[in-house]
């Protein structure tokens, strides 16, 4: 067995092609589709686990899990602002990048646990969603703080009536009331087809996340290790936070690098309306050259080694 | 209002981030231009290099006809509303057009 989960290569294999500028790019157009298939299957794939458990008992770990979540950007803004130096909006609008989650991180980690068999609970997607935008608003708050004028019905739709949230939550709720055996028609082409599809975007992401490197010499030797000791610390939390609940080996995981993971398509967008003044390009930098490279190479199997040790 | 010849408008050509799309729409039906045409684009200025495909990085072009009057008013708010904070790039033409009654 390689030591990567073999999708992982398909991102090496689209950074290599980015580093030697090879002409190769993948069309808007797929992009724009591939990214529409995951979200929607990652949300069926959701709602059939979650057709197997009693809501209820969904209601006490989602509350626990998010409100966890919180201290992340909380602790994040202050670190930046005293050691890093940044200005209250780079500031607060990174905060929010790295409280929020990245979802195809999350989707790494699912077929990581799936290969080694350890899957995790159910109800992840749903704390997937849950995740996704309370540390936006957080950031929003900190960077803007008692200034007036921020555009928070526009910010809000932004996220919420976003096509992330509304495919995640779209397939979540499809998945959930057809169940298992209503769903079982199309398994092959959302759960069969899904790591295939999964490799292509990763070979795009890799591509974009070479063409940040630029960016990521310009921000500096503090940003560098942010973006690496951040989503250690978050998982730290992730990895307590999932033991208290009692969650599985794959669990703890999954829910460490939900933790870890930095948001690269909904904070950057939400922020960009909401924190003009802040530089995106530091944010989308350290989140996506550096965190999601790190949590795929490093951040997984380290939070699954460390998982397996604090699940006991 | 200056003289204008019959058929002669104005061309205001904006090409900024993506993310700025619906706002700027809202902005220009607002300041009274009556119609407008979107495509996605891809460039390089002074804040990097920009694609058309990955969402943060895409960039827009909006094209606009209208009268004089109508081009200074988007010019005076898009410059003093965004130039700051956004990739902005804004420039008026002259241009003839079929039919001057639509714009």
């Amino acid at each position: 067995m390689s030591i990567f989960e073999p999708v992982v290569l398909f991102f090496l294999f689209g950074a290599c092609a980015g580093f030697v500028r090879s002409d190769l790019r993948i069309p808007g157009v797929l992009y724009e589709s591939l990214s529409i298939y995951l979200l929607l299957a990652i949300g069926l794939k959701g709602g059939v686990e979650l057709a197997r458990h009693p809501l209820g008992a969904v209601a006490f770990p989602a509350a626990v899990v998010v409100a966890a979540a919180a201290l992340i950007p909380l602790v994040a803004y202050p670190v930046l602002r005293r050691i890093g130096g940044l200005s209250r909006a780079d500031a607060g609008s990174m905060a929010g990048h790295y409280g929020s989650v990245s979802v195809v991180t999350f989707a790494v980690c699912m077929t990581y646990l799936a290969r080694l068999g350890q899957e995790a609970e159910g109800y992840m997607t749903v704390l997937l969603v849950l995740l996704e935008f309370p540390a936006l608003v957080i950031g929003v708050l900190l960077a803007r703080r008692g200034e007036p004028g921020t555009p928070w019905g526009k910010v809000m739709h932004e996220v919420l009536a976003g096509k992330s949230i509304v495919l995640l939550v779209g397939g979540l709720a499809i998945g959930w009331s057809a169940g298992p055996d209503g769903i079982a028609p199309l398994d092959r082409l959302f759960f069969d087809l899904f790591k295939g599809v999964l490799a292509f975007f990763l070979l795009e992401m890799g591509l974009v996340t070479a063409s940040r490197f630029e960016d990521l010499r310009r921000s500096g030797l503090f940003i560098v290790l942010f973006a690496t000791l951040m989503p250690l610390a978050s998982a730290g939390l992730g990895l307590v936070t999932g033991s208290f609940l009692g969650l599985s080996v794959g669990g703890v995981t999954a829910l460490a690098t939900l933790y870890a993971s930095a948001s690269y398509i909904a904070a950057p967008a939400a922020m960009r309306l909401a924190v003009p003044q802040a530089n995106p390009a530091l944010s989308i930098g350290a989140a996506l050259g550096i965190t999601f490279p790190f949590n795929l190479l490093l951040g997984i199997p380290l939070y699954h080694e460390l998982a397996q040790r604090f699940a006991q | 209002m200056q003289h204008q010849d019959p058929g002669t408008r104005k061309l205001v050509t904006v090409v900024c981030e993506a993310a700025l799309e619906e706002t700027l729409l809202k902005d220009l039906e607002a300041l009274g231009a009556r119609g407008y045409t979107v495509t996605d684009a891809r460039g390089k200025g002074s804040r990097g290099r920009r694609n058309a495909t990955w969402g943060p990085l895409a960039n827009i072009r909006i094209e606009v006809l209208c009268d004089e009057a109508t081009a200074g008013a988007i010019c005076e708010a898009l410059r003093t509303r965004y130039y700051d904070d956004y990739s902005m790039v804004l420039f008026v033409s002259d241009v003839e057009v079929l039919r001057p009654g639509k714009f």
